[in-house]
């Protein structure tokens, strides 16, 4: 690929407080189009903030997002957005079919309700993670697993050239992780951009390209194999080093 | 009309108008935001009140919804202080203007007709004495038509922004992130409860109000698994809780206002104990339905491991099955009786023996226990 093309996303210098606590630290991150990242870090390293961020859905006291090389407006379906499951209220009474056609929403600005053709990629979504059988049934109803194919397939139709996931592996069943992760080798071999947060260290050389290491400031950020080291783990994580060269030891093995 | 079918217009007309909002703010976990809102708005009528000294002038309504969304964000504004909860923050604004607004009737208004009865409570009952008379001809009581103007206004407002209303609640987030403006969406549904608050003021008062806000939609959120049914629902149990409460009220003289309200929440209370899937009811039996085919497998399983040995002269007579399963005998005989209906036992010489369909659940129960 030509190193010298836009990257998908760049962040630079994001810094987000809580009141006067640093929850983000000056972070920098380039991810070039077509990227299969995961971001890894310990808990409240600010993995969910980072994204949310970058989406504009938490404000931040510092810092710069582009898209393709432009100041990030929301609106203007570059980024599809899976949050983590909580984010949704499952209570709602809609159905399936329902909440994955809201991905179409962004398409049709105030007021015009989707129609045929909405609902038509609605269910193409639903096909491809495996949902067409449950379009009807009431969201209250669905299990865990269930919930996070929703809210890929919901992603899925808003055709965005970047997808950011947090924490989809979070929770689900072996089958809808297979079926997450095709769905991810799939964007990502159509040149689209994939940025995932990501909790188990084991699966990061398996499923990603490259990887951003964490911990209120970015600890380092590249390829798997050049970054997802040792040192790196145990600057990122801290303290529990015997599991993290063990899982090091094992990457290297693999390459 | 005669002045009491006026009244049960106005109340049915109010009870719907009520109910719109109503569905967004118990779906969106606000229902207490309309008791705030509701109460708060009390200083914004008096005041303008004051100015205009007309009771159903529009300014009112103009004070009223820019109280009631004053008092949201001083909530909202309160609550992102992290300095105190948001219930706490709703408890402390609400009250505060509220007190303004009394302080205010009774320092100044004592010579007026605007009581703090009629405020809390409403005067439904008097409702028809107020008349639209555009160019002196009588159009009917005003209550009626400053009422329907906000259920025009309401209704309009659900079915153009219907989309809009539920992405804002299904997902903030998305609608942020897709260029709808949920903090917008948010303050046009607050506009919409303010307006309908002052509307309903007149005719049932700021209490009860609250009373036509949330009960209907929160009757018909136990029913209803799509929104447009929810409404549809919604707007069933609020026409039936005016006409309830009217009829109940006219037959007993008392309050309309505190009828109409009881009703709201009688019908409530009953859905809540016979709804189909989510009431008391059905969940009870739910339950008692688990808890006997749990009984009746144990009973399979317990056949199975007994009979054709030499102990089944004993352990499978059906007169000693609950002193063997230490079950009592009534629960006992039940449960043969439901595994018998659905052949899965049989009754030979006082002895109780497994079906072949029975003895293939019992060898999968046991499996499923093992496993």
């Amino acid at each position: 690929m030509d190193g010298n093309r836009t990257p998908a996303l760049e962040v630079e210098d994001l810094t987000v407080a809580y009141s006067d606590q640093p929850v983000l630290w000056d972070v920098d991150l380039t991810v070039p189009v077509g990227d299969k990242m995961a971001v890894v870090g310990p808990n409240g390293a600010g993995k969910s903030t980072l994204v949310k961020a970058a989406l504009g859905l938490v404000p931040a006291v510092a810092g710069e997002v582009r898209v393709f090389g432009r100041p990030f407006v929301r609106g203007r379906g570059e980024i599809a957005y899976v949050p983590q499951r909580a984010g949704l209220e499952w209570d709602f009474p809609t159905d399936v079919l329902d909440v994955v056609t809201m991905g179409t929403y962004g398409g049709l600005g105030w007021f015009r309700r989707p129609g045929k053709a909405e609902r038509e990629r609605a269910r193409a979504a639903l096909d491809e993670v495996a949902m067409s059988e449950f379009e009807r049934r009431p969201i209250a109803q669905l299990s865990g697993g269930q919930q996070q194919r929703v809210l890929l397939a919901r992603a899925l139709v808003q055709s965005a050239p970047i997808l950011m996931l947090d924490e989809p592996f979070q929770g689900v069943d072996a089958p809808t992780e297979r079926a997450i992760v095709a769905v991810l080798d799939r964007l990502s071999g159509e040149g689209r951009t994939v940025i995932v947060v990501h909790h188990d260290l084991q699966t990061v050389p398996e499923y990603f390209d490259s990887v951003l290491l964490l911990n209120v400031r970015a600890i380092d950020a590249g390829p798997v194999d050049e970054v997802f080291t040792e040192d790196n783990l145990r600057l990122t994580f801290g303290g529990r080093v015997g599991v993290l060269a063990q899982l090091a030891a094992t990457v290297d093995r693999a390459r | 009309m005669t002045p009491e079918l006026e009244i049960l217009a106005i109340a049915v007309v109010t009870a719907v108008a009520a109910a719109l909002p109503g569905v967004f703010l118990v779906l969106r976990r606000m229902a207490m935001v309309s008791d705030a809102i509701s109460h708060a708005i009390l200083p914004g009528i008096v005041v303008a009140f004051f100015l205009t000294r007309d009771l159903s002038s529009p300014l009112l309504l103009l004070a009223a919804a820019a109280t009631g969304v004053l008092t949201v964000a001083l909530i909202e504004a309160l609550a992102r202080s992290r300095q105190v909860p948001e219930d706490a923050a709703i408890g402390i604004v609400f009250p505060a203007l509220f007190s303004i607004g009394v302080i205010l009737i009774s320092r100044a208004a004592s010579d007026v007709h605007l009581d703090t009865d009629a405020v809390l409570l409403g005067e439904l009952a008097f409702a028809p004495f107020h008349r639209f008379t555009p160019g002196g001809v009588d159009l009917g009581p005003a209550a009626l038509w400053s009422m329907g103007a906000i259920l025009l206004l309401n209704a309009t407002l659900v079915v153009v922004a219907w989309k809009e209303l539920k992405l804002a609640t299904v997902d903030g987030a998305l609608a942020a992130l897709l260029g709808f403006q949920p903090a917008v969406v948010h303050y046009v549904l607050m506009t919409m409860v303010s307006v309908t608050a002052v509307g309903a003021f007149d005719a049932v008062g700021s209490i009860l109000v609250v009373a036509l806000i949330i009960a209907p939609p929160a009757t018909a959120y136990l029913v209803a698994e799509r929104l447009g049914p929810m409404i549809g629902l919604a707007i069933a149990a609020a026409a039936a809780a005016a006409t309830a409460g009217w009829a109940a009220a006219l037959a007993l003289d008392v309050s309309i206002a505190g009828a109409i309200a009881g009703a709201a929440g009688a019908i409530f209370a009953v859905v809540f104990l016979v709804a189909p899937e989510r009431g008391l009811i059905a969940q009870a039996r739910r339950r008692r339905g688990q808890r006997l085919d749990l009984a009746v497998r144990m009973l399979l399983v317990h056949l199975l491991h007994h009979q054709d040995t030499p102990a089944a002269a004993e352990e499978c007579r059906e007169a000693g099955l609950h002193r063997h399963l230490g079950w009592r005998e009534p629960w006992t005989r039940k449960v043969v009786a439901r595994a018998e209906g659905r052949s899965l036992v049989e009754r030979h010489d006082r002895l109780v023996r497994t079906t072949d369909e029975g003895r293939r659940l019992a060898d999968a129960a046991v499996v499923g226990f093992a496993g």
